[in-house]
């Protein structure tokens, strides 16, 4: 027998085991537990039938779209005008104004939601319940704000100028050239800025509980309940997988999943 | 020129709204009073002594800083012999491995949450510094992969079998040749790794022990879930503080860059 010889591969291993415990395996315990009866133990599906059976689920996942959906709108109205005069004029000749865009990233999240918190306390913003959603809305464009506005920034910046010479000299107008030659060829950008603002806004609540008044619930609250106060984790997985499928499906609608450089939208710009 | 106007003016509207909370904060850091809104009296230092002199202040930055960057080296490390053990896998190995690797990037953060203490739980150690470790190492250890990997793409392939053929150990090889030369990608996967993990919530609320805080979990709890200790008006000290640190960190490594583009004939 011949010893064990090192070889680069093999530095592959541990990283397959870590991520076989700490990533696959998870995953499949959530399975495992959504197919499963908190009472008997037994394979079911009750826990999928009580999620789409409550009214007050359903609200949460009606809410947590029409967050997602509004925030993820708004954003790319506000990004899309301002990553385009960074990148097509000269305000931006030193890098200064883009860095200026992007520094809010740096800054803790939960720190700038509270500090939004501030703003719109002294604005007068938290006198009525009614205002909530708004508030939320509010505080989640500004929070994700950055995160739009850097990757389509980036495909804008790349855009050969010749293309849209080319497009004036053949008679485009200027709006006709920006809804038929830049916006198309920036659909990337356009696709991962919605990537980075939908899923975040459905699920993480540190937004909603800041800015909502505890009026406000999403998805990811509804399983971070069920794990933390109710202590029914059938039901918070269960949540949990109907959030996976929901994943899942975005992934081969946007076809993120076979680009190699996917996950340069949540960190990629930022070092 | 009035388009001109319109487009600085839009530019400066849209960082108007960025800066504002930011700003605001910071400016009423500078005052006493317990709510925002509310200017009391004088400009003072006040809540900076506070925030110094309160020790479950202090514990929580501390902790913060060191989850980040305990967390941040364990990722690291895993990153680069993962990067590093792929790119020299069989491609259908690779492939897999590069795949499941995506997967806490893309996965919502509450689900990646709620399994590791899923798991953690199962493996019977339940809610400890580990489990916290665990938590953040998972959130962190793709970015690392993602930015070793490049650069193992530009390295020059014959490099390493020139080492051995000098008469290197594979081990030797490794640490001597392939290491070096993907050094500046180790190095921003690190730094990312450390933003990402001082930014955390939600996978170190469900994984850290019960009485640990980071700033994340501390401020939460001080803004969402009303629990206003004395220590909130402190927090826009400490968030004045850490903003600042940012932007010099930001100019220094700008500056650092501009230089090194100078040297080298403006090429990045």
């Amino acid at each position: 027998m011949t010893a064990l010889k090192f070889s680069r591969k093999h530095l592959g291993i541990p990283y397959a085991l870590f991520m076989a415990m700490f990533v696959i395996f998870p995953l499949l315990l959530i399975i495992y537990y959504a197919f499963t009866d908190p009472e008997t133990g037994g394979l079911s599906f009750i826990n999928f039938i009580d999620f789409f059976t409550s009214n007050a689920n359903l609200t949460a996942l009606f809410m947590s779209f029409a967050l997602a959906i509004l925030t993820t709108v708004i954003c790319l109205l506000i990004a899309y005008p301002a990553a385009y005069i960074l990148a097509r004029t000269n305000i931006n000749k030193n890098g200064v104004m883009l860095l200026l865009f992007i520094l809010p990233m740096w800054i803790n999240f939960v720190l700038r939601t509270a500090a939004m918190k501030e703003l719109l306390y002294k604005l007068g913003m938290f006198n009525s319940n009614n205002m909530s959603f708004i508030n939320t809305l509010i505080g989640m464009v500004y929070d994700y704000l950055p995160f739009t506005i850097l990757p389509i920034y980036t495909v804008l910046e790349k855009l050969d100028k010749n293309v849209l010479e080319a497009s004036a000299d053949l008679g485009a107008t200027g709006i006709q050239t920006l809804f038929k030659v830049t916006i198309p060829l920036s659909m990337p950008g356009i696709v991962s800025a919605i990537t980075m603002v939908l899923l975040p806004t459905m699920t993480s609540y540190v937004v909603s509980d800041t800015l909502g008044n505890g009026n406000i619930t999403i998805i990811g609250k509804l399983i971070e309940n069920q794990f933390s106060v109710m202590y029914n984790w059938n039901a918070g997985s269960a949540i949990a997988m109907i959030l996976l499928v929901l994943i899942f499906a975005t992934m081969i609608v946007t076809g993120k999943f076979s680009e190699e450089d996917s996950t340069d939208a949540r960190g990629g710009g930022l070092w | 020129m009035v388009k001109k106007f319109f487009q600085h003016g839009y530019i400066w509207l849209v960082l108007a709204f960025l800066y504002a909370p930011i700003i605001l904060l910071a400016v009423y850091s500078f005052n006493n009073s317990q709510i925002i809104g509310q200017w009391s009296d004088e400009w003072s230092f006040d809540l900076y002594k506070q925030l110094f002199s309160s020790s479950d202040l202090m514990t929580t930055v501390v902790n913060t800083l060191v989850l980040a960057f305990v967390s941040s080296i364990i990722s690291t490390i895993l990153g680069t012999m993962g990067a590093i053990g792929m790119f020299y896998s069989k491609k259908r190995v690779r492939e897999t491995l590069n795949t499941v690797t995506q997967i806490p990037v893309i996965n919502a953060e509450i689900v990646t949450a709620i399994s590791t203490a899923l798991v953690c739980t199962m493996f019977a150690f339940g809610r400890t510094y580990v489990s916290l470790l665990i938590g953040h190492v998972i959130l962190t250890f793709p970015f690392v992969v993602l930015n070793v990997t490049p650069k193992l793409k530009q390295m020059d392939k014959n490099l390493y079998e020139a080492a051995l053929d000098l008469g290197a150990t594979p081990t030797q090889a490794l640490f001597k040749v392939i290491i070096p030369q993907v050094l500046p990608g180790i190095f921003s996967g690190f730094l990312i790794a450390i933003t990402l993990s001082l930014d955390d919530y939600i996978i170190t609320t469900f994984t850290k022990p019960a009485t640990f805080d980071t700033i994340s979990t501390f401020v939460f709890d001080a803004y969402a879930k009303g629990g206003r200790s004395a220590d909130v008006p402190a927090l826009r000290a400490l968030s004045t503080i850490i903003f600042a640190v940012i932007i010099i960190m930001l100019i220094v490594k700008n500056v650092i860059a501009s230089k090194g583009q100078a040297k080298n004939g403006g090429r990045k």
